[in-house]
C-alpha cells in the first residue's frame, strides 16, 4: 500500500503562563492512500493538536519541538509558509468540529466553496462558481444553484457541515482531516454526515484522518484506529484489532464506556475513573498508570515501548512484555476476545 | 427594505417634533431675554421690539406659530445677526462645518480602522503597544486642547499652516486633525478588540486551512466581520465630532455652524439656538439612519426583507 503521510516522533509544546505544556510527546503514525485512520481518545489527549500540526495550524504559543511530518517523503515542517499554503485546502484539507461557527457569516456560501479553487487553480471566477455548485450538489445541498448566494445563517447545522465538507473536498484533496465533524450535530444528522464522508471517499478516493472521542462512530468509517492518551498513541491497529482484540488497559476502559448493540439498553456504562495527568509535568513512566487497575511497578518508572501484537497491531503496555504476569481483562473485553476468535483471529 | 426606510423616516419626523417641542419649552423656561442686557431701551421700545418678534403673545400661540413655521421649513428669524432668517444663517455656515466634520469622520474612521487592524494582527508586539498608545492619546486629549497645540506648533511656530483662516483646503487641515483624534482613538480601540476576537474564530481557522495567505485572510474574511460592530459607534462618534466642532471652529475662526451656535448662546439668540438644536438633531437622526442601512449592507444576518431565518 502507498504511504502518503508519515508522522515521526512528533513533539508539540505550548508556552503558557504556568510553564511549558508538553501536549504531544512523541507521536508516530502513517496514512495510506485512500484509507481512513481514526484517532480516538478522551478530551485533551492531543488529537486536534496532532492533526493541526500536519497543516501547521497551531496557536501562536505552540512549537513543534521535534519530529518529522513526511508528505510523499517531503518534510512539511521544513516548508515555508507559502509552500504550506499551496498544500492547505489543495492537497490536504480540514473539516472542523462546529459547523455553526466554521463558516464566514458575511460571505455567500458559493464564494466560500469556490475560494480554494481560486487560490490554488488558475480558473476563472465563473468556472470556480460552476464547480462550487456541482460540489454543493454532490454533498447533498438541495437546489444548489438557487442557494449559492445565500449566507450561512440561512442553513441548518447539518447543511452547514455539508457546506464545510464541500469546501474541504472542492479541490479533490489527497488527505481529508476531519476533526470531530459530527460531535456538534444530533444523532440522526451524525449518521448522515458519516455516510456522506464514506460516499465521497469512494467517489474521489481521498484518505481520511477521522478524529473522535466516540468509539461508536469509528466502526462505521475507519479502516484503522489509533488510541491516544496524554499526548501519545497507546495502541493502534485495524478496526477489528482494536474492537475485538484490544491490549492496552486504556483501550479496555474506552471500550467499556462505549454503548454497543450488544450491551443491553440499561447496562450501566463504566467511564474510566480518575483524570488525565498534568502535561506541564508529564509522568516519567506510563501516563495511564495512576488510573490503571492493572498497573505494575515498572509502569511508574519507565514508559512502555510498543509491543507487536500482530502484523499491523501494536500496543504500548508493559502487560505485553514476555515477563509480565498474565492478567484477566474485564469480562466485557473477554467477550470481545471470543468474538475475535469467531471472526477467525487469534486472541491472546 | 423600502418599507423599513419609510418607517424610519416617519420616526424621524416624530422625533424631530418631540425635540422641537422640548427645545421650545426649555427656551421659554430660561430666565432673561435677548434684550435683557440692553438697559438703554425704554419700556416702550422694548414693547415694540417684543411685538415685532411675536413675544407679546401667549406661550401657546408662540408654540403653535413656531411649529407651523417649522412645518414650512421656517426656523424663525434671528434676534441678532441682522435679523436674518435662521435657515439662511445655517445655510451660509453649513459648508465649512460639513467639510471639516466629514473630513474628520473619514480621517478618524479610516485611520482608526487601519490602526486597530494592524494592532490586532501584530497583537502583543511593539506595534500593538504603539497603536494602543496612539489611540489612548486620541481618546484622552480633548479636541480643543489638541486644536490649541496644533495651532501653536504647526501654525504659529513652524508656520506650516495658517493660524486661523478659512479659504482653501490647507486651512481645513488643522481643524480636521484636531477633530479626528477622538474618532480615530475610539475606532482603533474598538477595531482592535473586535479583530482580535474575529482572528481567533473558527471561520478564520477554516479560511487559513483553505490555503489563504495571511493578508488574504485579513482582507477577505477578518476585516468585514470586524467592521460590523465598528459601524455601530459611528453614530455616537458623529455626536462627539459635532460638539467638538463648536469649540474647534471658534479656535480657528471658521465661519461654521458650531461657531454660530456659540455666538448665539452668548447673545441669548433664542430662535437661532432652537433652530440649530433642531438642525443638529436632524443631522444626528440622519447619521443613525445611514448607520442602520450600512449595518444591514455589511451584515447579511440582519439584512431586511431578505427572507433571512434569524
Ligand atoms: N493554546 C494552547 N495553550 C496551551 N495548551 C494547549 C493549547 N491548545 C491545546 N493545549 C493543550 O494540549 C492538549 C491537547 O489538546 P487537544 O485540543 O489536541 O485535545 P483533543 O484531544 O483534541 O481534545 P477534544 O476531544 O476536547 O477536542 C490539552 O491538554 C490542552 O490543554
Ligand atoms: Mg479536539
Amino acid at each position: 500500500m502507498d504511504k502518503i503521510l508519515e508522522v515521526k516522533d512528533l513533539h508539540v509544546d505550548f508556552d503558557t503562563y504556568n510553564g511549558t505544556v508538553h501536549a504531544i510527546r512523541g507521536v508516530s503514525f502513517h496514512l495510506n492512500a485512500g484509507e481512513t485512520l481514526a484517532i480516538v481518545g478522551e478530551s485533551g489527549s492531543g488529537k486536534s493538536i496532532t492533526v493541526r500540526s500536519i497543516l501547521q495550524l497551531l496557536a501562536s504559543n505552540a512549537t513543534i519541538s521535534k519530529g518529522e511530518i513526511l508528505y510523499h517523503g517531503d518534510d512539511l515542517l521544513q516548508k515555508s509558509e507559502k509552500e504550506m499554503n499551496n498544500i492547505r485546502g489543495n492537497k490536504i484539507s480540514m473539516i472542523f468540529q462546529d459547523p455553526m461557527t466554521s463558516l464566514d457569516p458575511t460571505m455567500t456560501i458559493g464564494k466560500q466553496v469556490a475560494e480554494p479553487l481560486l487560490i490554488h487553480n488558475n480558473v476563472s471566477k465563473k468556472d470556480a462558481m460552476k464547480r462550487a455548485e456541482e460540489v454543493l450538489r454532490l454533498v447533498g445541498i438541495p437546489n444548489p444553484a438557487a442557494r449559492m448566494k445565500d449566507y450561512p445563517h440561512q442553513f441548518s447545522g447539518g447543511q452547514r457541515q455539508r457546506i464545510v465538507i464541500a469546501i474541504a473536498i472542492v479541490d479533490y484533496p489527497e488527505i481529508l482531516i476531519a476533526d470531530e465533524p459530527t460531535t456538534a450535530l444530533d444523532v440522526t444528522v451524525q449518521a448522515e454526515i458519516i455516510d456522506l464522508l464514506r460516499e465521497l471517499q469512494q467517489k474521489i478516493g481521498t484518505a481520511i484522518i477521522f478524529i473522535t472521542h466516540d468509539l461508536g462512530v469509528v466502526a462505521g468509517i475507519a479502516d484503522r484506529v489509533a488510541v491516544m492518551y496524554a499526548g501519545r498513541f497507546v495502541e493502534y491497529g485495524s478496526v477489528e484489532d482494536i474492537f475485538y482484540n484490544p491490549q492496552h488497559p486504556y483501550t479496555w476502559g474506552l471500550l467499556d464506556s462505549m454503548p454497543t448493540l450488544d450491551t443491553n439498553e440499561d447496562a450501566r456504562l463504566n467511564s474510566i475513573p480518575g483524570t488525565p495527568p498534568n502535561l506541564l509535568d508529564p509522568p516519567k513512566g506510563d501516563a495511564f498508570a495512576p488510573r490503571n487497575a492493572y498497573a505494575m511497578q515498572i509502569d511508574e518508572e519507565q514508559q512502555p515501548p510498543f509491543f507487536k501484537v500482530s502484523k499491523n497491531h501494536f500496543a504500548a503496555t508493559w502487560l505485553l512484555h514476555p515477563d509480565a504476569p498474565k492478567v484477566t481483562p474485564p469480562a466485557a473485553i473477554l467477550n470481545r476476545f471470543k468474538k475475535f476468535e469467531q471472526l477467525g483471529g487469534n486472541a491472546k | 427594505m423600502t418599507k423599513y426606510i419609510l418607517k424610519r423616516i416617519l420616526y424621524l419626523f416624530l422625533t424631530l417634533f418631540i425635540i422641537a417641542s422640548l427645545t421650545f419649552f426649555l427656551m421659554k423656561m430660561l430666565p432673561g431675554t435677548p434684550f435683557s442686557n440692553q438697559n438703554r431701551m425704554s419700556a416702550d421700545q422694548l414693547k415694540i421690539v417684543k411685538a415685532q418678534y411675536g413675544l407679546d403673545q401667549s406661550v401657546g400661540v408662540q408654540y403653535v406659530r413656531y411649529m407651523v413655521g417649522l412645518l414650512h421649513g421656517n426656523l424663525g428669524t434671528s434676534f441678532q445677526f441682522n435679523n436674518e432668517p435662521v435657515t439662511a444663517l445655517i445655510g451660509q455656515r453649513l459648508a465649512p462645518s460639513m467639510q471639516i466634520g466629514a473630513q474628520a469622520m473619514i480621517v478618524g474612521t479610516v485611520f482608526g480602522i487601519l490602526l486597530g487592524a494592524v494592532a490586532a494582527i501584530r497583537k502583543n508586539t511593539w506595534v500593538d503597544t504603539l497603536a494602543t498608545f496612539i489611540s489612548i492619546l486620541g481618546l484622552s486629549i480633548p479636541s480643543f486642547v489638541l486644536a490649541v497645540l496644533l495651532q501653536f506648533y504647526l501654525a504659529y511656530k513652524w508656520k506650516i499652516y495658517p493660524v486661523a483662516l478659512w479659504d482653501n483646503f490647507q486651512s481645513s487641515i488643522l481643524p480636521t486633525l484636531a477633530l479626528s483624534a477622538l474618532p480615530l482613538g475610539t475606532v482603533a480601540r474598538f477595531m482592535r478588540t473586535e479583530m482580535v476576537d474575529v482572528m481567533s474564530s473558527d471561520y478564520i481557522e477554516l479560511a487559513k486551512s483553505k490555503g489563504n495567505s495571511s493578508w488574504r485572510v485579513v482582507a477577505k474574511h477578518a476585516l468585514r466581520n470586524s467592521l460590523i460592530p465598528v459601524v455601530t459607534i459611528i453614530g455616537p462618534m458623529a455626536v462627539s465630532v459635532m460638539t467638538g466642532s463648536m469649540v474647534v471652529e471658534n479656535i480657528f475662526s471658521i465661519p461654521g455652524i458650531g461657531e454660530q451656535f456659540v455666538k448665539s448662546i452668548t447673545t441669548n439668540d433664542y430662535p437661532t439656538i432652537m433652530g440649530l438644536t433642531i438642525f443638529y438633531s436632524f443631522l444626528l437622526i440622519i447619521v443613525y439612519l445611514i448607520v442602520d442601512i450600512l449595518y444591514g449592507l455589511i451584515d447579511p444576518r440582519i439584512r431586511l426583507g431578505n427572507g433571512g431565518k434569524e
